[in-house]
């Protein structure tokens, strides 16, 4: 592309730049991203809103696509890599800025399941909303999950499956909770290719999500409920 | 045309492929998290039970026990050493079944993905995946298997990795893709960008197609998407027998044998070769679909209308295939150069 067609970041007004970040985040341009939270740093803007505006803001613009089928998984990682990288410059000021917390979700594909790119974009959309994650990787037994339950107290536990072979042993974790009375502490959401909303209720999830655009929504749904009943 | 597939192929209009194997082996009793691969050394009684079940449904080729069966998975379980074993014995059991059918069967080594993103985006490199699917295909070709099948694959790079192994191990093969998000697979491969890849492999596969995904109707649009693209290659069909669903502590899927003989005779029609399910298939699906595709009569190629008013809908309005220009597109700002 020609020179003169080259746009100056910082040459953009606020309201200008952070749309241009929806773009380059939908774009995955990583260093674009990185000069774009530097530049509204630089101008005074608070970390939460630059978390927000720019890059949560871009991030639902990328998850409604894919979603929609109009963005495929090469995509998706593309643009949660450019907000990963984002977010790791806003990360320590967010924390100094004591700036309020969506919630915490401990996350992992279930035993004998290698398949990690549906829990990954997940986990990178969770963060690309603002929600803390940890993530417990692949393969995860019925102890593993219920030691980071314990260590992390999060507010939302996600499994993923993506095999026959595997998704049952979703239920054996959910069964486990309730065995030791702590189901009831967590949401609990699953998901997976060969996963459907009555799977999920079948074998006692709060819900299936179909896809991390999907998981988004029904996590903020479902930490909103949870407050609302602590306050009431 | 030395391989037992293609000699198959020449003397008939189709050919039916196995069911499912997860499925099956639920059954019988595998423990999920379980490596389905493990059985071939600790119950091949039962493996030879779930290969006998497909031949004995009428299926002309099944796939091995050994889906899983690369270094990449079965790390998973500290197996990463046993790949050569796993697969030899897997489709040394298929070869005892196959030769004491009385007709011609063709054992099928099963490949499935790694499971790994390759890079950029993630970690795996061709090269080191041609190595992972080739030392697989030795295991299997070692074992007597007539072709490898490669199957599952949602990733062009690691399609084009699983054929070079087939190159390297000098073996024939046949390979799917899954098409499983909005009519493509999860990378977004459209059913033609998979018939043109196909193509330009410098060792086509005997027959490729479309396997697992989201139920048989879904299955049959990419099927549609393949012939509308012209390809001369036989085409697999392997779709699922409907959606799973649990119940006492089981996964069951909903496709009825009677859904799954509707969905045999309409891939036949729409000029399919190679017709079998995936999971949740069994041989009381494949006996209705070989009784269906023995006795009715061939039909005109079926509509869209015509796959959805037998099999139930669509999972997406597109398959990103045809005219797309109707369809939303972002508004885009300027792009730097």
């Amino acid at each position: 592309m020609a020179d003169e067609d080259d746009i100056i970041l910082s040459e953009l007004s606020d309201d200008e730049l952070v749309l241009q970040m929806h773009d380059d985040l939908y774009d995955g341009l990583k260093e674009e991203i990185e000069e774009g939270v530097n530049i509204l740093l630089e101008r005074g803007w608070a970390p939460y809103d630059v978390l927000t505006k720019a890059l949560v803001a871009g991030m639902t613009i990328v998850g409604a696509d894919f979603r929609d089928g109009i963005l495929f998984v090469p995509e998706v990682l593309l643009a949660a890599n450019a907000m990963k990288a984002g977010m790791a410059i806003l990360k320590p000021l967010l924390a100094e800025t004591g700036a309020p917390r969506m919630g915490k979700m401990v996350i992992g594909t279930v035993k004998g399941d290698i398949h990690d790119i549906g829990k990954n974009l997940v986990a990178m959309m969770m963060e690309g909303a603002g929600f803390e994650v940890l993530d417990l990787g692949i393969n995860n037994s019925v102890e593993k999950y219920l030691e980071a339950l314990e260590k992390e107290q999060p507010d939302i536990l996600g499994m993923s499956a993506l095999l026959t072979t595997t998704m049952p042993y979703m239920k054996v974790v959910i069964d486990t909770m309730k065995e030791k009375g702590l189901r009831d502490d967590y949401i609990v959401l699953v998901g997976g290719a060969p996963l459907n909303e009555e799977f999920g209720r079948a074998i006692g999830a709060d819900a299936y999500c179909r896809d991390a655009a999907v998981a988004v929504e029904t996590a903020k749904q479902f930490v909103a409920r949870k407050h609302n009943q602590l306050n009431g | 045309m030395t391989d037992a597939l293609s000699r198959l192929l020449s003397t008939r209009d189709w050919l039916m492929a196995d069911g499912a194997t997860g499925t099956n082996l639920f059954n019988m009793g595998l423990a999920s998290g379980e490596p389905p691969e493990m059985w071939n050394i600790d119950h091949p009684d039962r493996i030879k039970t779930l290969y006998s079940g497909a031949v004995g449904a009428g299926s002309d080729i099944f796939l091995t026990n050994s889906f899983g069966g690369n270094a990449s998975r079965l790390k998973l379980h500290g197996a990463q050493g046993q790949v050569r074993e796993l697969n030899r014995i897997a489709a040394a059991i298929g070869r005892d079944v196959a030769d004491v059918a009385g007709r011609p069967i063709v054992v099928a080594g099963s490949v499935g993905p790694t499971g790994d993103i390759f890079e950029p985006m993630g970690t795996m490199t061709h090269a080191l995946a041609v190595e992972i699917f080739h030392e697989q295909a030795e295991g299997l070709k070692e074992g007597g298997v007539d072709v490898l099948w490669v199957e599952t694959i949602s990733a062009p790079e690691e399609f084009k990795a699983a054929a070079e192994a087939a190159q390297r191990a000098n073996m024939p093969w046949c390979g799917t893709m899954s098409f499983d998000t909005a009519g493509r697979t999860m990378m977004g491969v459209t059913s033609a960008q998979f018939a043109d890849l196909v193509e330009k492999l410098p060792n086509p596969p005997i027959a490729f197609g479309a396997n697992c995904g989201v139920g048989a109707a879904d299955l049959l649009r990419t099927v549609l998407g393949f012939v509308a693209h012209g390809t001369e290659r036989p085409i697999i069909a392997k779709g699922n027998a409907g959606i799973p669903k649990y119940h006492d502590g089981h996964i069951h899927y909903d496709g009825t044998p009677e859904l799954m003989a509707e969905y045999a005779v309409l891939a036949r029609d729409a000029g399919v070769r190679i017709i079998g399910g995936c999971c949740g298939t069994m041989p009381e699906h494949l006996k209705s679909m070989h009784e269906a595709l023995e006795t009715r009569p061939k039909g005109p190629r079926p509509s869209l209308e015509t796959i959805a008013a037998a099999l139930g809908g669509f999972s997406s309005a597109s398959d990103g295939t045809g005219d797309t220009s109707g369809e939303p597109r972002r508004e885009r700002r300027g792009r730097r150069g």
